[in-house]
This record gives C-alpha cells, sequence and structure tokens, in this order.
C-alpha cells in the first residue's frame, strides 16, 4: 500500500469526489512516460522502474484499498449499477455507439490505476499457435507478424508476474515450458456432474488458469471465498494491476492519478511530451524519451486520433490509416438450465473446468471457441432477497424454491476483424474536457454467428445428457460481448498495413510504443489479458534495448 | 436456527462498515444535514434505532432463525458508525417511526408483529426498489428492510437456510464449492 492511498487528508471537487493533496506537477528529466495504469502500463513501469526514470500517467483515480468492501457492497446491492463499482460513468466516460450492434462500454472497463483488473474476473490463458497464424491455417484474418513461439518465454514470465493457478492437465493448450507458478483450483462439485455428461458424449473436460491465488503468492493471500471476483475481490486474491504499479512506486516511478492525457505533442518522428489535465484544473506537459499508450482498445486509438497534427492530419501514428479500424470483442454463447439435485453453486465467482476440444477446429465457416462451466449458474440468494416484494417465511420459501439447482455452460468466440467494426470520434458530443468522446462503431460478422449457433448446440447437448431443463440460451439474437476491446491500432510487418511493428513499436514514430489488446491482428477466443501482459513484458525488455 | 454475534461480525465482514467513500458518496439527501455536515437533531437517538430495526428485523426474518435481537445489535455496532450510510439508517427509521404513531398510534417497537408487516407494506417498501436517494419508500427499502436482509443473507447461518454456507459476500474459504451437498 502506498503512502498516498493512505493519504487522509482529502479535500472534495464539484463532483464530490476526493481530491488528494499531492503534486500532480511533470517529472523532469523521466526516461519513460506511460499512459495507463492497467497491466499493460503497469507491469512496463515497474519493469523499467529500477534503470529508468519512469512516470505513468491515469486519467481515473487511486482507489483507496480500505474501500474494496463498499464496493462490494455496491456489487451486491441492486441500486448500484455495474459501473458504480469503479466509479465509472459521467461526463469523463461518455461514448457514443452508432454501430449496428450496442456496446456498453463502461460496463467493459474500470479507469483508474489498476484499470480494467479491478473489475476482471481473472482468466489467463494463452492464444493457441493457429491463433497467431489465422490467415495461413484458418483462411481467414490477417495473421500476426510474429507468432506463438516469439511470444512463449514471455508468456511464462506473464504467469509468474500476475500468478497463475493452472495445469498441465489441458491437452489442447498451446505448449509449455514449465508448470503454472501456484496449482490449478480444485474442480467443484457441479464440475463433477458435468464430467459424467461430458464423458457420455466424448467431451474433454480440464481445468482452467486463474490469475487468482490457490495458495499465498507474492504477499497476496490465496482467495477466501468471498464470491464477488467480477466486479471487485476484497482480498486481493485476485491479481490486478495495483500489484504492479506499488512494485513500479517502491522502485521509483511515478504514478500520477485523475491526470487524463489530452494529446500527444510530437514532431514527424518522435513524441515529445504527453499533455495531461489534473483535478485542479491545471494542464500540465510531462516530456520523456520514450512514450508509451497503454489505455485499452478504446481510449488507445482516441488518444492517437486527439493529437492529429499537420504531419498527422488523420491521427497520430496514423499513416496507414489503421488508428481505431478493426475494432473486436469476443462474443458469447451459452445455455443454463435446472436439474432435480442441488448442483451447489455461487461459492466462488469464478469457473474452475473447461473445454478447448473444439478450439483448433476453427476454420473459414466457423471461429475457434471454447467452452466453459460456470460454478455461478442462477441467482445468489442474497440477490433475491433485495429485490423481491416478500420478507420473513415467504421470502425463505422462496430463495430455497429459486437457489440451488442451476447448471450453466458459456464459451467465448472469436469474431474477425472488419472494416465496418471501429472506433473513431464522435464530432457532437465531448468530455468534461472538452475532447470529442470515443464513438464504438461495434459491429459482427456471420462467422462469428454460426460458431455461437455450433457451440450452443453442444452446451445444449451436454445439458441435456445431464438431465437438465434448459430454461435459457444465449445464441446469435442473446449474445454480448466479453468486455475484451481488442484491434484498433494492429500490429504488422508493413507500416502500411498497421500501427504498430512486431516490437508494438509505432511505424511512424521512434519513441512510441502501444502495449494494449489494440495491437492483436486477430483475437483468437482466449480471455486476452495473459497475452496482454506478455506483449507488455516484451515492449519493456525493446525499450529497455533501445534506451 | 440459532444466529449468533459471530454470523453477524461475518455480515459485517461482507459488506464492511460504511465510513468509506463508496456508499456515502450516493448519500447527497441535504435535508438531514446542515451546513456543518452534522445530522439533524431531529433524529432519533442510537437506542431507539436499535430497537427498532430489532423490531423490524423479527418480522422480516423467518421463524426458523432465532438470536435476532443479538445478531442485529452486533451488526449495527459496525453500521451505525456516524457515516452517511449511518445517518441514512436514522433518517429511514425515523420516518418510519413517524408512520407508525400516525396509522398505528405508537412506535415501532411497541407495534405487535402483524401490524409492523402491515406498516412496511403500508410504506411502500415491498414493492419499491431500494435507493438511497429515492422517495421514503425507497429509502426504507435500502436503509431499513435491504440492510437488515443483506445481513442476514450474507452470513454463514442466513446462507445455511438457504444451503449456501458460503454465501456470496461472505469469505468462507475455497473449499465449500468442492463439496456435494450434505
Amino acid at each position: 500500500m502506498t503512502g498516498a492511498e493512505m493519504d487522509a487528508n482529502e479535500a472534495v471537487d464539484g463532483n464530490g469526489q476526493a481530491v488528494r493533496d499531492i503534486d500532480r506537477s511533470p517529472v523532469t528529466n523521466a526516461d519513460v512516460c506511460v499512459v495507463g495504469a492497467g497491466p499493460a502500463g503497469a507491469i512496463i513501469a515497474d519493469r523499467l522502474a529500477a534503470d529508468h526514470d519512469v512516470v505513468v500517467l491515469d486519467a481515473g483515480p487511486r482507489f483507496d484499498p480500505s474501500d474494496r468492501l463498499d464496493r462490494q457492497e455496491r456489487a451486491i446491492r441492486p441500486s448500484y449499477d455495474q459501473p458504480d463499482v469503479w466509479d465509472g460513468g459521467g461526463e469523463r466516460d461518455a461514448h457514443a455507439n452508432s454501430g449496428e450492434w450496442f456496446y456498453p462500454l463502461n460496463h467493459a472497463r474500470v479507469k483508474g490505476i489498476g484499470g480494467s483488473t479491478l473489475h476482471w474476473q481473472g482468466m489467463v490463458m494463452r492464444l493457441h499457435e493457429a491463433d497467431f497464424n489465422s490467415g495461413e491455417q484458418r483462411g481467414v484474418g490477417p495473421d500476426w507478424p510474429i507468432d506463438y513461439a516469439d511470444l512463449q518465454p514471455y508468456y511464462a514470465e506473464a504467469e509468474r508476474e500476475l500468478g497463475v493457478a493452472g495445469a498441465s492437465d489441458n491437452p489442447y493448450a498451446p505448449p509449455r515450458e514449465e508448470p503454472h507458478p501456484m496449482p490449478a483450483f480444485e474442480p467443484s462439485y457441479s464440475d463433477s456432474l458435468f464430467a459424467d455428461a461430458c464423458e457420455n458424449l466424448e467431451i474433454d473436460m480440464h481445468s482452467v488458469p486463474n490469475a487468482r491465488n490457490s495458495e499465498p503468492y507474492d504477499d497476496r493471500s490465496s482467495c477466501i471465498g468471498y464470491g464477488t471476483c467480477q466486479p471487485v475481490c476484497p482480498s486481493r486474491a485476485k491479481y490486478d494491476a495495483t500489484v504492479h504499479i506499488e512494485r513500479a512506486e517502491e522502485k521509483g516511478a511515478t504514478v500520477i492519478d485523475r491526470a487524463p492525457v489530452q494529446r500527444l505533442e510530437h514532431d514527424a518522428d518522435r513524441v515529445s511530451a504527453a499533455v495531461y489535465a489534473t483535478p485542479e484544473g491545471d494542464e500540465h506537459r510531462q516530456e520523456a524519451d520514450a512514450f508509451v499508450v497503454a489505455c485499452g482498445g478504446v481510449e488507445t486509438p482516441r488518444l492517437l486520433l486527439l493529437s492529429d497534427s499537420e504531419s498527422y492530419p488523420d491521427g497520430l501514428a496514423n499513416s496507414s490509416g489503421h488508428v481505431g479500424k478493426f475494432f473486436m470483442d469476443h462474443l458469447f454463447a451459452g445455455a443454463g438450465g435446472v436439474l432435480d439435485e442441488p448442483t451447489r453453486q455461487n461459492h466462488v465467482g469464478f469457473y474452475t473446468s473447461a473445454s478447448d476440444q473444439f478450439y483448433d477446429d476453427a476454420d473459414e465457416e466457423f471461429a475457434p471457441f471454447k467452452l466453459e462451466f460456470f460454478n455461478y449458474a442462477g441467482p445468489s440468494p442474497v440477490s433475491m432477497a433485495l429485490t423481491g416484494d416478500d420478507w420473513g417465511n415467504e421470502l425463505l420459501d422462496r430463495l430455497r424454491e429459486g437457489y440451488g439447482n442451476h447448471v450453466a455452460m458459456g464459451g467465448l468466440v472469436e469474431q474477425l476483424p472488419r472494416s465496418d467494426s471501429y472506433v473513431t470520434l464522435d464530432p457532437d458530443r465531448t468530455d468534461d474536457h472538452g475532447n470529442p468522446v470515443p464513438d464504438i462503431h461495434w459491429n459482427v460478422g456471420d462467422r462469428a454467428l454460426r460458431t455461437i449457433e455450433r457451440a450452443n448446440e453442444i452446451q445444449q447437448a451436454v445439458l441435456e445428457e445431464l438431465g437438465a431443463n434448459i430454461e435459457w440460451v444465449a445464441g446469435p439474437d442473446a449474445t454480448g460481448p466479453a468486455y475484451h476491446h481488442m484491434g484498433t491500432t494492429r500490429m504488422s510487418a508493413e507500416p502500411e498495413n498497421g500501427v504498430v511493428d512486431p516490437d508494438c513499436r509505432t511505424h511512424d514514430l521512434d519513441n512510441c510504443w502501444i502495449a494494449s489488446s489494440s495491437v492483436f491482428p486477430t483475437g483468437g477466443a482466449m480471455n486476452p489479458t495473459l497475452t496482454i501482459a506478455a506483449l507488455a513484458l516484451r515492449v519493456a525488455d525493446d525499450i529497455a534495448t533501445r534506451a | 436456527m440459532k444466529l449468533t454475534r459471530r454470523d453477524a461480525v461475518a455480515a459485517l465482514a461482507a459488506v464492511g462498515a460504511t465510513g468509506g467513500v463508496a456508499l456515502t458518496a450516493r448519500r447527497v439527501d441535504k435535508n438531514s444535514t446542515d451546513s456543518d455536515g452534522e445530522w439533524d437533531e431531529g433524529l432519533p437517538d442510537e437506542e431507539t434505532v436499535r430497537a427498532s430495526m430489532t423490531a423490524i428485523a423479527t418480522v422480516v426474518y423467518p421463524d426458523e432463525v432465532s438470536g435476532v435481537e443479538t445478531f442485529v445489535e452486533r451488526f449495527l455496532d459496525g453500521r451505525l458508525d456516524g457515516s452517511g450510510h449511518a445517518e441514512g439508517v436514522h433518517a429511514a427509521v425515523a420516518e418510519l417511526d413517524d408512520a407508525a404513531h400516525s396509522w398505528h398510534g405508537g412506535p415501532i417497537t411497541e407495534l405487535p408483529p402483524e401490524d409492523r408487516d402491515t406498516l412496511l407494506k403500508e410504506i411502500g417498501a415491498d414493492t419499491a426498489e431500494e435507493d438511497p436517494n429515492g422517495t421514503l419508500a425507497e429509502r426504507v427499502r435500502y436503509y431499513v428492510l435491504n440492510e437488515l436482509l443483506l445481513a442476514l443473507y450474507t452470513s454463514p447461518t442466513g446462507g445455511e437456510l438457504v444451503g449456501l454456507e458460503n454465501p456470496q459476500g461472505h469469505p468462507g474459504g475455497a473449499a465449500s464449492y468442492q463439496e456435494g451437498p450434505q
């Protein structure tokens, strides 16, 4: 815990938010300026801080760790929406949705020190080898300019950095070089029910890697089962990027919260300064030798577009015209129902078994997808209690009737990059600093929709084999995003085909890197954060080598 | 099934005391505070609030649980902490008590259980959605009814009533999810 987090000497600004009495002036002679204190930015700051003067700027606040139980209460109480848990939304986070598909951006991110890892579920799979060569191996989409082998050592390092509990029992996972840092979480009771059904259908189940401590790790406790992982883990057993921010600060990095970067000043070849605002109403210039933009798949292209100039009239680093293009997410496919026996759900907020058996069947017609066996199917009793019109014995009867025998499966499906799916600036609306807000123009193609139906078929077959009465199916008409925004500053070997090179350095500017899922040329169907972390470690190495 | 002080402590561990920014940030009802941020003088004392909350709890908790008074008292030790949330509890109880006097001729604590049940329905707490800044019904739902239900159903004993010994919000460990039904 840092001193700033414990600072009780707070004033309050016009929005009723605390303004910490801290110095938000720029750091002189900074070597590296990182924009964004999510996992990518935090890992890079930590990796470089020992040997470089590093400053991290983040648009959101530094949350007080002692408030996490209050935030958990927000997560449970029905009067708070998900963005309320981490103080999201409002004019600061305004956005538009001009695409055919609505994108709930403020449900999909957290602004602040730690970024979206504060509310993520913490699932950390590696992409498969074929995900890096979709065009060559599946006949659709671009190939990444790097291969799995290029990232493999960084995946191992990322698993150590985040603290991953996993096992080597997944025959469909890409090759590993060493065991996970912690043993996997044991399968759940409901996994054992699914196991018989899957056995009969010849579907393989295996463990899943969790960025959540199955035993004490990195001075954080093992999971103690609060069951509210998404959107808040009060115990910090679930990794979040405050871990690396704290480490970076211990090594001397300066982290400035509530400092939204307004634009990047530059000439034709180099970024010279990040211009940021402060809650006090000041505007500062943070100069540095190197800049890392690590603001996620929406704010990263937005910042580049906001930084247009005579040299880059269409947006900084946008000679290719690709900034903001090819916005992607993973699509959810799911089904659930009830059994005539107890299924023991909602003890924990994460899942412990999955099936990647069908992942590498992907081709032009069908996308890669993975299947998940939920441990949190059906309603949580406390949520039911707080939303009914009854109490006393009547309420208890309703809870007993409604809780206890649900089962459900989920899954993620890849969507291909599409030219009609993109992030741009909304010319008609501005944020609290007068900057145009991001416009999410999200569209999804038929391959993904077909694959959702395929995943649904398998899910329903499993549930029927289990003897479940199926109550819901999240198919193509009811799907939604998994909150993994990707693809808006694509990585490419050739400058005309993307925004960053294979080292994640912008093609246009010599001293500007992008560390984010925004560099993914394709998304696969695996949760992206481990790949984000691996790429961030690789970026840190590249900066250190060139510095 | 007996509720214990330990259950109350567990419920507090789940939802925490209330002094943090997360809950107070939403409380903007300025009617109950003066310019110095002090509470209105007209709010009931803590003893009245505790007795009233316990009286309501005996109605909204199921008959299967005992030890309600001890449980509620211990839970409120952590919640009536001078915070904005605590002020909201005081204010909602005060208004509910006013209604008890007007409609039933006495304070909540002196009403028979069936009148306490009726009072909650007359206020509209049964159909209201909780809102700390809403109408009287929505505030009673938030600060009284759901406050008590939140305490019960995030506690181990409350969870066990439903067959879930590690309810959401309770740090009951990472073993029970592996275990089958007893």
